[in-house]
């Protein structure tokens, strides 16, 4: 980014919006932050108008702390309940047409790569179940298919949330919403399924029960779709409104359908196996070597 | 053709054999290594140009060798395809960066639409139902501000379906904010196609193009077409100097958003996409001092002073050509009106160039007649207009038409 590109002048640096400072010297740009910091810094997602005990928005909130290079990232999304918070974070948020998410991440990470050959620009999709799993279908598969080396991120509250509690293909059989008024008539789409035939290098399902799991499974997918291939994560992140989940058990909730239908799962290709196991043994090296040096140095 | 050589065979989408194009000059074959920068100005204005005989295609592969064009996206559709892959075997040969066939057009022209926020150059094309597809992401384009572009080749969209010429779709894109030029032969095309790139990418324009042309009239059929060197290239898009940052993420960070979301309903955003409408038409009417200079104007005026005038854009004024030209062979001096650019549309220059007339007749190559609705809406006395002749659904515009309806005017 941006720290080089754009510098202020010194004189003029107190005259900056505070969320512009803070976010330089406080922020998680070009410093990895844990999980465990959350609070202690400045982070990327902060203020929102998502509902009360909405566990999307403290999905969404530590995914982008996960991202492994925020300051070359940009997020795209498409309507639903997830951009409320998307585009009021400090990263670029393309908000397009509905269900273009795919189609134009992929033109926009080969537009990227052409423009920027030795910096690697990071493209995250993060959009709802409605968004990709039904109008956004078709240019979910085919950017699978094409192998576009981006990750999408599945919102999946299985329901039309922000337009007001329809069902969608990801809602559950039988559930009675909107539109589904005796109940929705087939069953959720298996989209984990669906990725695998497309040969997707990296899948994974999972619910916001576990803060370090969402990290880490995070940042594994924007690391294997940066060299390998597309990447695909799916989360449970429930509609508390729609679902009339009382805000103090929207965790509770979390865990028991983990337990029941939504255990973590992950599923990679060969290849990014291998990758990700050569970067794995890499850090390992590195905190090693760092120890060791500590330890001689103690010595 | 030498002996023993297999040719790969052409043909028509109705099978008949077309027969091998003229091999391409020397110079076209030398690759993109061989190319030089020139400024916009030299390219179109000053550099010497040869004379070569290609279909309309063929011309706009050319228009592209020598655009800088870093991404193509399309999916294939007749009469599209020839040119689309034509410009994929410039890819082949290093011309472009990047491309790739789409899933269909709502994906290519949503996938242009991260391309260009990537600030590459971006080319896409279409057809008909193609653009009809793509029309809920075309219509955004202007809004998002983003440089490209559309070629569109025109044909039949309205059921009974057909691959057949007939420009209706043209309507649909004279109100979605995106410049539109329309192409009359192979030479515009070129002309018009490698012309809009640098339009698009002007800062005070930053907006998306479209160069419409009339399907297999123009795109199958050859014409003489004058060209610069294929050694010269555009200078590549500048994309820092346009009206909008670049979604690279290399701005500074903070928290505002680029591309507006969806709107909530209260007075400040109802004041946003006022103001962001009111913008993107301000930028098509800027665009006009760069049509002027690198298209030599919004229009071209055949014959000026005739009583009666012949207003056509597309391959509607080769057929009005050609009527002016036999009704002058029956002493009748006949004007002409050639409207190159439909946005902007020639307000000004089309009530000047018709002001002496007191018939004009406006023949279409669709039934809805959108051409003579813009002519009417525009100029004074529209009792003047004479709608027609129009044909459509494939149908050519035989120049007895023409001038029938020209007689016709003469005889009240």
């Amino acid at each position: 980014m941006s720290l080089e590109t754009v510098k202020p002048s010194p004189a003029l640096k107190n005259f900056l919006p505070k969320e512009y400072q803070d976010l330089v010297e406080d922020g998680p740009f070009k410093k990895e932050r844990k999980v465990s910091e959350m609070g202690s810094f400045k982070e990327i997602l902060e203020e929102h108008p998502m509902c009360a005990g909405c566990a999307m928005t403290l999905f969404i909130r530590i995914s982008l702390i996960a991202l492994p290079s925020p300051e070359h990232t940009v997020i795209i999304g498409t309507a639903g309940c997830g951009r409320l918070a998307l585009s009021q974070a400090a990263i670029p948020f393309i908000y397009g047409n509905y269900g273009d998410t795919n189609a134009v991440a992929s033109g926009l990470k080969r537009g990227l790569a052409i423009r920027f050959q030795d910096t690697p620009k990071d493209v995250v999709v993060m959009a709802g179940d409605g968004g990709l799993a039904d109008i956004g279908f078709s240019a979910v598969m085919h950017s699978w298919f094409r192998k576009e080396r981006f990750t999408t991120v599945m919102l999946d509250n299985e329901v039309y949330g922000n337009t007001g509690g329809q069902e969608s293909g990801m809602t559950q059989r039988g559930m009675v919403l909107k539109m589904a008024p005796t109940g929705k008539k087939f069953e959720k789409m298996d989209m984990m399924g669906l990725a695998k035939t497309a040969g997707v290098a990296y899948i994974a399902r999972l619910a916001p029960t576990n803060p370090t799991r969402v990290y880490n499974t995070i940042r594994k997918a924007v690391l294997i779709a940066r060299e390998v291939g597309p990447t695909y994560v799916q989360a449970y992140t429930s509609c508390n409104i729609e679902y009339a989940i009382p805000t103090p058990k929207v965790m509770d909730d979390a865990r028991e359908v983990e337990k029941d239908r939504y255990g973590f799962t992950e599923i990679l290709t060969d290849e990014a196996k291998k990758y990700w196991d050569a970067l794995e043994a890499e850090r390992r090296a590195k905190i090693g070597g760092a120890k060791k040096e500590v330890t001689s140095q103690e010595a | 053709m030498s002996e023993g050589v297999q040719e790969e065979v052409k043909t028509n989408p109705q099978g008949d054999v077309i027969s091998a194009a003229p091999p391409p000059k020397a110079d076209l074959k030398k690759g993109p290594a061989t190319q030089r920068v020139v400024d916009p100005d030299y390219m179109f204005l000053e550099a010497p140009k040869d004379k070569i005989f290609i279909t309309g295609s063929e011309a706009a592969k050319e228009a592209i060798r020598r655009a800088n064009v870093d991404i193509a996206i399309s999916y294939p559709i007749t009469p599209q395809s020839e040119t689309m892959q034509q410009v994929g075997y410039l890819y082949a040969e290093g011309y472009l960066k990047d491309y790739y066939r789409g899933e269909e057009e709502y994906g290519v022209m949503s996938a242009i639409a991260g391309a260009s926020r990537s600030g590459v150059r971006c080319l896409t094309a279409t057809a008909g139902p193609g653009l009809m597809r793509g029309m809920e992401v075309i219509t955004s384009w202007p809004g998002g501000r983003l440089p490209c572009v559309l070629l569109i080749m025109c044909r039949v969209i309205n059921a009974p379906l057909a691959i057949q010429p007939d420009n209706a779709e043209l309507a649909f894109m004279l109100n979605s904010g995106c410049l539109l030029f329309h192409a009359e032969n192979q030479q515009d095309f070129f002309d018009f196609a490698l012309r809009a790139f640098p339009i698009t990418e002007k800062c005070e324009v930053t907006l998306p193009a479209a160069v419409a042309v009339d399907g297999f009239f123009v795109t199958h059929a050859r014409g003489w077409v004058e060209l610069p060197s294929a050694d010269l290239k555009l200078p590549p898009r500048d994309c820092y100097h346009e009206a909008v940052p670049m979604m690279d993420n290399e701005n500074p960070p903070i928290r505002i958003s680029r591309d507006a979301p969806i709107q909530k309903s209260n007075f400040i955003s109802y004041q946003m996409h006022a103001s962001w409408q009111q913008e993107v038409w301000a930028a098509v009417e800027r665009s006009r001092k760069w049509i002027d200079r690198w298209f030599g104007g919004l229009i071209e005026v055949v014959n000026p002073g005739a009583r009666i005038v012949i207003v056509a854009s597309g391959a509607a004024v080769s057929q009005s050509r050609e009527a002016v030209r036999q009704a002058g062979e029956q002493g009748l001096e006949v004007g002409l009106v050639k409207i190159k650019s439909l946005r902007p549309f020639p307000n000004e220059e089309l009530i000047a160039a018709t002001e002496h007339a007191e018939k004009i007749i406006i023949p279409e190559f669709n039934y809805v007649g959108w051409l003579a609705k813009e002519v009417r809406a525009v100029i004074p006395r529209t009792e003047r207009v004479v709608n027609g002749p129009r044909v459509f659904g494939g149908m050519s515009m035989p120049t007895e038409l023409i001038l029938e309806k020209i007689f016709a005017q003469v005889r009240k």
